[in-house]
């Protein structure tokens, strides 16, 4: 039991578990001070999600749209985490999400090029974006997260104008792929048998899952990865081991650029969501990204997890009952997981700290009873 | 042109305010992301002031009450930072990044909670705020006087004297530099960061009820405040520090944000054809650029963002 605590996964699993719970608990009774009697049905039905039908037809249809959602938060969160492993908080990942689904919708309504070429421009589109501020870090010394958080704003009045050209006449949404591009929907390689015949449900899925164990291999065996998470440990004797740390700073933020906007691409190439012009903020899927990103502990499988509970419950906040509440109580429990996440450290520490007072006093109790056996 | 010269004094005062918030925090040794949290519950608190109140109030006594619930609802929530960065070392950025979203979403549920009960057809965060707003406005002539700039000159006072000319203010100065040097002439580095932290939150809170009387009579929640927190970093960061060079970054910044809202009243900037949205991206653009070229020779409080923990030599 103790060699099982001591081991740095299991404790990570347990202080996101305790997150989880905490942050379900406080949402609670935000909802008890709203409205007493309707705050456990509403837990309940953002917990059940796609369970709140009955029928499996629609179980699964809807276990699909979950997933087809889970898929870009993944590669938000994949984003995010390649970043913070180099020790850069990318919360620029929004922006770089917002720029992919310009380059994406804009390539496939306007150019009619087809969804491979498209999801690489999203990809260089996110890339580029996001080396502006590893740019201005490296060579102006300039704050990432404020950078980013400019580059949002940027981004998302940019994609507006833009997108403005592509947009149905009478309303503000872009065209239907389905209609207008169809040659830029990814192709769903018969993975819409196992979900009831939802036709969103793409390649895009396990392409995200693939990209995780990607980054996994690459933060671990490469010497890239290596460099990379030397550099987050320490810049500076990162630097005097003669890793050319601009350089690194320069490329993790391309790559996760790259990766925010690979997931614009995986979401928006399979229609089933429009681009609002007159959106007037950031789409939530960078900062859940981020939500996501340290609930699953930093660890790229983790992140998998974590991503489709961050996903779950969002989705889920589409059936709470509307007379009481509103869906955006699922954003109010997944912030709050964020903020108890900055407490992961305190609870590891505390679990090490436990530990060893428990083996300090077990080998205090031995020494009692050593002692006692010699005077006898 | 006296369009043009209200709105960048309003936005000016905005930025002033949030931006000497970010001042107090840093120079404490914490970064206050959460500024713009801050800022989206202190408007609340405003706003359901003014919601409440009852309309019979004198006009200054509402203003006062106003600032009151700002000043309050921000302070208590800036002790979310306080708790999790000074108390248990919490990672600055996660935790400012987690409450900028707790501000959003909270406030949104909570309104539209509200609007709800009061009305099970209205599911909108929007607060209106057309007859109490009259109390904070005075016209000169056309020109819209807001008792808000006379909160920001008087807010820049006492920024400067507290931080120069009081002894609080050079030990808060010092725990941002060197805590440890702090700690060893007997200075409580933990209080002194609270401080520094809650002082911030009273800042944040204005600034947020401060941006949403700026031209508007009614607030959709669910939009938050559109990135004005870190506006308003950029503005400290290019203020250097100091609330006397805050004061004229902001009034840059405020120019920008305010050509935005009244460059259709130029007819030069009306002839260049120039989309509305470009106007909207120029604050993030101007600051981007100043940033880039203000930050190398940054004058940072050298401990900023690094927890304080006593064990460590």
């Amino acid at each position: 039991m103790r060699k099982l605590l001591s081991r740095s996964a299991v404790q990570s699993l347990i202080a996101s578990l305790l997150c989880v719970l905490m942050g379900l608990f406080l949402g609670y009774v935000v909802l008890l001070f709203i409205n007493p009697a309707g705050a456990w049905g509403a837990i309940s039905a953002v917990m059940k999600n796609f369970l709140n039908y009955s029928r499996t037809n629609l179980q699964l249809k809807n276990l699909g749209n979950t997933l087809v959602k889970t898929a870009p938060l993944l590669m938000c969160a994949l984003s995010v985490l390649f970043a913070y492993k180099a020790g850069l908080f990318n919360i620029g990942a929004a922006g770089q999400y917002v720029v992919g689904v310009c380059a994406c919708l804009y390539a496939a309504l306007n150019w009619g090029w087809s969804w491979l070429p498209c999801l690489l421009f999203a990809m260089l589109a996110g890339a580029l974006w996001g080396s502006v501020p590893g740019l201005l870090l490296a060579y102006c010394n300039v704050n990432v997260v404020i950078s980013g958080i400019m580059l949002n704003w940027i981004g998302l009045y940019g994609t507006n104008l833009l997108l403005a050209s592509v947009k149905e006449t009478t309303s503000p949404y872009t065209f239907h792929l389905s209609t207008n591009a169809p040659q830029a929907i990814l192709p769903t390689a018969g993975l819409e048998k196992f979900f009831a015949g939802n036709t969103r449900v793409t390649i895009a899925i396990p392409l995200a899952i693939l990209t995780a164990v990607i980054i996994a291999l690459v933060l671990d065996k490469t010497r890239f990865g290596y460099e990379l998470k030397a550099t987050g440990n320490n810049k500076n004797a990162a630097k005097y081991c003669g890793m050319a740390e601009k350089r690194n700073i320069i490329l993790t933020l391309f790559i996760s650029g790259a990766l925010a906007g690979a997931g614009a691409a995986l979401l928006y190439l399979t229609d089933f969501e429009q681009w609002a012009c007159t959106a007037s903020s950031v789409p939530g899927m960078g900062f859940n990204g981020i939500a996501a990103t340290f609930l699953g502990g930093l660890n790229p499988y983790g992140t998998i997890l974590a991503s489709y509970f961050v996903q779950h419950i969002t989705s889920g906040g589409a059936f709470v009952d509307k007379t009481l509440y509103c869906s955006q109580i699922s954003d109010l429990i997944s912030s709050l997981i964020i903020y108890l996440c900055g407490f992961v450290l305190f609870i590891k520490t505390s679990i090490t700290a436990g530990l060893r007072r428990s083996e300090e006093k077990e080998r205090q109790r031995l020494a009692a009873a050593g002692k006692g056996g010699e005077e006898k | 042109m006296t369009l043009l010269v209200q709105y960048t004094l309003i936005f000016a005062s905005v930025l002033m305010l949030v931006a000497l918030g970010g001042c107090f925090a840093e120079h404490s040794g914490v970064i206050n992301l959460g500024l713009e949290g801050i800022m989206v519950i202190g408007a609340l608190g405003g706003a359901l002031m003014m919601r409440y109140a009852p309309a019979t109030l004198p006009p200054l006594v509402l203003v006062l009450l106003v600032l009151l619930a700002a000043a309050v609802m921000g302070t208590a929530y800036s002790a979310l930072l306080g708790v999790a960065c000074i108390n248990f070392k919490a990672d600055q950025t996660i935790v400012g990044t987690a409450m900028n979203m707790l501000g959003t979403a909270g406030a949104t549920v909570l309104v539209k909670a509200i609007n709800t009960a009061a009305n099970p057809d209205d599911v909108s965060s929007t607060i209106q705020y057309i007859e109490p707003k009259k109390s904070f406005i005075h016209y000169i002539g056309s020109f819209e006087f807001n008792w808000f700039m006379v909160v920001a000159v008087i807010a820049l006072i006492v920024a400067y004297v507290l931080l120069y000319k009081t002894r609080f203010g050079l030990r808060l100065m010092a725990c941002g530099d060197h805590p440890q040097a702090a700690d060893c002439v007997g200075i409580n580095v933990y209080r002194m960061r609270w401080a520094g932290v809650l002082i911030s939150g009273v800042f944040g809170g204005l600034g947020g009820i401060c941006y949403i009387l700026a031209g508007v009579s009614e607030w959709k929640f669910e939009n938050g405040v559109a990135g004005f927190g870190f506006l308003a970093l950029a503005v400290m960061i290019f203020g250097q520090w100091k609330p006397q060079r805050i004061a004229l970054a902001a009034l840059l910044f405020g120019l920008f944000r305010a050509l935005s809202n009244v460059y259709i009243g130029f007819n030069f900037l009306v002839a260049l054809n120039i989309p509305g949205t470009v106007y909207n991206m120029m604050p993030y653009i101007i600051s981007l650029l100043v940033l880039a070229f203000t930050s190398k020779s940054s004058r940072a409080p050298k401990a900023e963002g690094i927890p304080y923990d006593k064990a460590v030599r």
